[in-house]
């Protein structure tokens, strides 16, 4: 497969055709960062369960959980942190941050573990079976966030240094997205590095690719499996506890409504591809943007508007995987 | 006699509803080169799988160098020393030649000498070392996916069709390393449609016919015995080129 | 005769039967047995989910496809009588325009779905129903001009279906009002709906749809369009979803996105038919009345457990009146692991 730049042109293309229909600089430069950053964000939720459906042909719907997991688990550590989130210096701040975001990751990575043993090992192979399990899980899961956190939303807000704009004339730019694209980056160049450089991610996209070769060849990729899914998981949590922090408010369902942007973006991107899934978050959290400024009314319908032309063009979505 | 390095006794397999191997039978012995053959359908690939256990066998045995392994897993099983190569390449097209070569190396990056002597038979693996494998020709593929599997030196190689679509120049390259493979430090199972192929090389012969093996032996004996030829291959055999 | 208007598909047990025999009879003479708002309610709830449920099980059960969008074509269905109503006053007029027009979309939208993504794998189309669903959701509740928005849409039902028309004094205690009528006519038109899908699904397009159930390659080999099939199989449900919609708008008088469009009712219906028995049809039955009585009951025999465990901190919680969805959760997973079949599967199994 020669690179396939294509799809990747289509983000310059849709942030250069929004600039006149939006008008002004100022705004558009405020949209494109906030789509950026909801982009990443998505991405960074969508990339294990992109992942573990190349690997092994699964498709967790109880992806959800893992989000609203790690959203919950973040906000309880921020609240305990409550002294250092309201403190005026940007490193208590980040004392409160880093702890909350790690308890996110490894409370959702845990649960991940379990829920790959318990709903989803018994039913590899049955799509049927797949869905209904995985979807009852994640059903389970949301009742069991409100055994725990109670009923009722909490509220968050945002520690001291992350509140506000930067302001550069009259361009506004929010700084907690200037975090979650710095996030998101880094999540997406780490998840690149090890894909392309490390022998690790020489097998995962072997094993996306043929994944009973890759046994044949004598890995076993069960191991691996379960390892991807372990880190997608806790990725999901990492993303739950920035989209809580980014919506300053956090719900049981959280989980269930931020896995339909997740699905609608691995279904752009094409199944088990990283790097469509990259491009799909980003022209997802774009289009949003820039259609919940242009037509608001319509804005959430404009996510599957881009998912049917993107399909029209490419059945497959954006990258497809070269399957067996 | 020694015991042999592979053997099936009794090996039933289903593929969904459909039985298939109907309680194969034969040994592979250590060293040299073994040709599995038959008519299309008669099971061939199907016994491949199902010593690589990407089939589960239903019924029987099949022994490695002294070791049940049955209902051992696919990636223990190559752990042991078996390499296969599949009728369909199954080379990983996102990855390069390389890469390829690099995964198929599991003790760690591939040793240089043995490179160059790949090289040496399949120079167009060389040549194309960091383009993505699903670039290549058909018959560049073939030669990706057999050094695939003697990257590193195996016990058994098990190798389904390996000329299938290939120009001659290419087979004569393979019939090179093969026989340089079968001398040397492997025990070769292959299965073949092309008899002159098959007799250049073979030591040993097993013919399948609906999903057991109906004859074994050598296979000096058996490319003189036109009569059995005929009455197990059939007409479908290729024995021209 | 029974054999015939049951498509000759007999419940093949004798508790199935007779559990049958006891919904059927008991929804008939419920607004005797159990006067009061509450209970009619709940019963013509059940009679609803009935056909909501039945008509899922034609797609996930016989079809082997998950579509997260069926409370979609619920949602269609109810809001073409409720807008209509709306619109155009209370008449039968109005019920005949919106209940043809959510026919109309309901189809259109199932037949522009089932193209675009039936023929790829069952993960995608249930990936696709479940955004398009949820798009869906929300773009009703943004058209408040239409819709009425969160709030959905209050409207006069046609008179004879009203508490206020009388037609005789009281029979056995009960007062022979619109309401009486209105329940009837929603039990009527649901045993119809239910007794038409058991005819299809045993009919040879029924046949059809297993067979691309069981082995959709093989069923194309042999020459069956796998999708025009399964796009047909799913405009069929959706249809049925959306009647079951507007009998339930032409029950309640209001619709509004929470009874109607919400992925909660969505997961309910899942529930019930795999709970209830996923291919069987009255499983969808056994299992929606199942759990219409637990959304109303099962609440109450929690509570009690939750007063119980008062003293407890976590486990209380568990047993709290609000989380039936938990148990009822669980009782799912654990029906797709060990009882594929779901409830009548077990009953026929002990015959």
């Amino acid at each position: 497969m020669k690179r396939d730049w294509l799809p990747l042109l289509l983000i310059p293309a849709l942030m250069i055709g929004a600039l006149p229909l939006i008008g002004s600089p100022a705004s558009w430069v405020t949209l494109t960062v906030a789509g950026l950053a909801m982009g990443l964000m998505i991405f960074i939720m969508a990339s294990g369960l992109t992942l573990t459906f190349g690997l092994m042909d699964v498709l967790n719907f109880g992806h959800g959980a893992f989000i609203a997991v790690g959203a919950f688990v973040a906000a309880s550590v921020m609240l305990a942190l409550a002294p250092w989130m309201t403190a005026d210096s940007i490193w208590l701040n980040l004392a409160a941050i880093g702890p909350a975001v790690l308890a996110a990751m490894v409370v959702s990575g845990v649960l991940g573990l379990g829920f790959e043993r318990i709903i989803v090992r018994p039913v590899y192979g049955q799509h049927l079976k797949q869905i209904l399990v995985t979807t009852g899980g994640l059903i389970v899961a949301e009742q069991l966030l409100k055994v725990i956190w109670g009923p009722d939303q909490i509220t968050l807000s945002r520690p001291t240094a992350l509140r506000g704009a930067f302001l550069f004339g009259d361009v506004a730019i929010e700084k907690y997205r200037v975090l979650a694209v710095v996030v998101g980056l880094v999540v997406f160049a780490a998840l690149a590095l090890t894909l392309n450089r490390t022998r690790l991610g020489l097998l995962i996209r072997a094993g996306v690719e043929n994944g009973e070769m890759v046994e044949a060849l004598g890995y076993r990729i069960r191991r691996l499996f379960v390892g991807v899914f372990v880190v997608g998981s806790a990725l999901a949590g990492l993303g739950g506890a920035m989209w809580g922090l980014y919506q300053e408010t956090v719900t049981a369902a959280i989980g269930a409504q931020v896995a339909v942007l997740v699905f609608i973006v691995i279904i752009i991107g094409g199944l088990g591809s990283v790097g469509g899934c990259f491009v799909g978050a980003l022209l997802v959290g774009l289009t949003a943007n820039y259609i919940g400024f242009l037509a608001p009314k319509v804005a959430l319908g404009s996510n599957i508007l881009l998912m049917a032309l993107v399909l029209l063009w490419r059945p497959q979505g954006l990258y497809p995987v070269a399957k067996r | 006699m020694a015991e042999p390095l592979l053997s099936l006794r009794g090996v039933q397999t289903n593929i969904g509803r459909y039985h298939i191997l109907h309680g194969v039978e034969f040994d592979v012995a250590e060293g040299g080169l073994t040709m599995l053959l038959g008519r299309n359908g008669a099971g061939k690939t199907t016994t491949l799988r199902t010593i690589m256990g990407m089939w589960r066998a239903a019924a029987g045995e099949i022994r490695f160098d002294g070791r049940d392994i049955t209902h051992m897993a696919t990636p223990d099983i190559a752990r042991l020393g078996i390499a296969y190569v599949p009728e369909s390449m199954a080379i990983f097209a996102d990855l390069t030649v390389q890469e390829n070569l690099v995964l198929a190396a599991r003790s760690g990056p591939p040793d240089q000498k043995r490179l160059d002597w790949i090289f040496a038979r399949f120079e167009a693996l060389k040549r194309f070392w960091t383009l993505p494998a699903g670039l290549l020709s058909g018959g560049q593929k073939q030669m990706l996916a057999v050094a695939r599997a003697i990257i590193e030196p195996r016990r058994l190689l098990l190798i389904d069709e390996p000329t299938k679509g290939l120009a001659p120049a290419i087979i004569a390259n393979m019939i090179d390393a093969f026989r340089e493979l079968k001398d040397g430090e492997s025990t070769l199972l292959v299965v073949e449609q092309n008899f002159v192929f098959a007799r250049q090389l073979g030591d040993a012969v097993a013919v399948m016919d609906d999903g057991r093996v109906a004859h074994q032996g050598s296979m000096a004996a058996f490319a003189a015995d036109s009569a059995l030829q005929q009455h197990l291959l059939g007409l479908g055999m290729d024995t021209h080129q | 005769m029974l054999r015939s208007i049951l498509s000759d598909d007999l419940p093949r047990s004798r508790w199935l039967a007779l559990a049958l025999v006891a919904i059927l009879v008991g929804l008939a003479v419920a607004p005797f047995l159990f006067p009061g708002a509450k209970s009619l309610n709940v019963a013509a709830k059940i009679c609803v989910f009935i056909v909501l449920a039945a008509s899922f099980d034609l797609l996930l059960g016989y079809t082997g496809i998950v579509s997260f969008a069926h409370t979609m074509f619920f949602g269609i269905g109810a809001y073409g009588v409720a807008i209509s109503l709306t619109r155009m006053g209370a008449g039968w007029d109005a019920v005949a325009v919106g209940t043809v027009a959510g026919l109309v979309v309901a189809i259109v939208l199932a037949t522009v779905i089932g193209l675009f993504s039936l023929r790829v794998r069952t993960i995608f189309f249930a990936m696709i129903t479940l955004a398009v669903a949820s798009a869906f959701a929300i773009l009703a509740s943004q058209l408040s001009d239409l819709t009425g928005g969160e709030d959905g849409l209050n409207y006069r039902l046609p008179a004879v279906l009203r508490a206020s028309f009388s037609f005789g004094d009281t029979l056995f205690g009960v007062r022979l009002n619109g309401r009486l009528l209105d329940y009837y006519l929603v039990y009527v038109a649901s045993l119809v709906l239910l007794l038409l899908l058991l005819r299809i699904v045993n009919s040879p397009f029924g046949s059809v749809l297993m067979a691309i159930r069981e082995n959709p390659f093989r069923a194309e080999a042999i020459g069956y369009r796998t999708v025009v099939y399964r796009t047909m199989a799913s405009c069929i449900a959706a249809a049925t979803a959306a009647l079951a919609g507007a009998l339930l708008a032409l029950w309640s008088s209001q619709t509004n996105p929470d009874t109607t469009l919400s992925f909660d009712i969505m997961v309910d219906i899942l529930l019930m038919v795999v709970i209830g028995g996923m291919g069987t049809m009255y499983g969808a039955v056994i299992g929606a009345v199942l759990l219409v009585f637990a959304q109303n009951y099962l609440q109450d025999l929690l509570a009690i457990a939750n007063k119980a465990l008062a003293g407890v901190p976590l486990l209380a919680n568990l047993f709290h009146p609000d989380r039936w969805l938990l148990w009822l959760g669980v009782a799912f997973i654990l029906c797709v692991y060990f009882f594929p079949a779901g409830i009548v599967g077990r009953l026929r199994q002990k015959r």
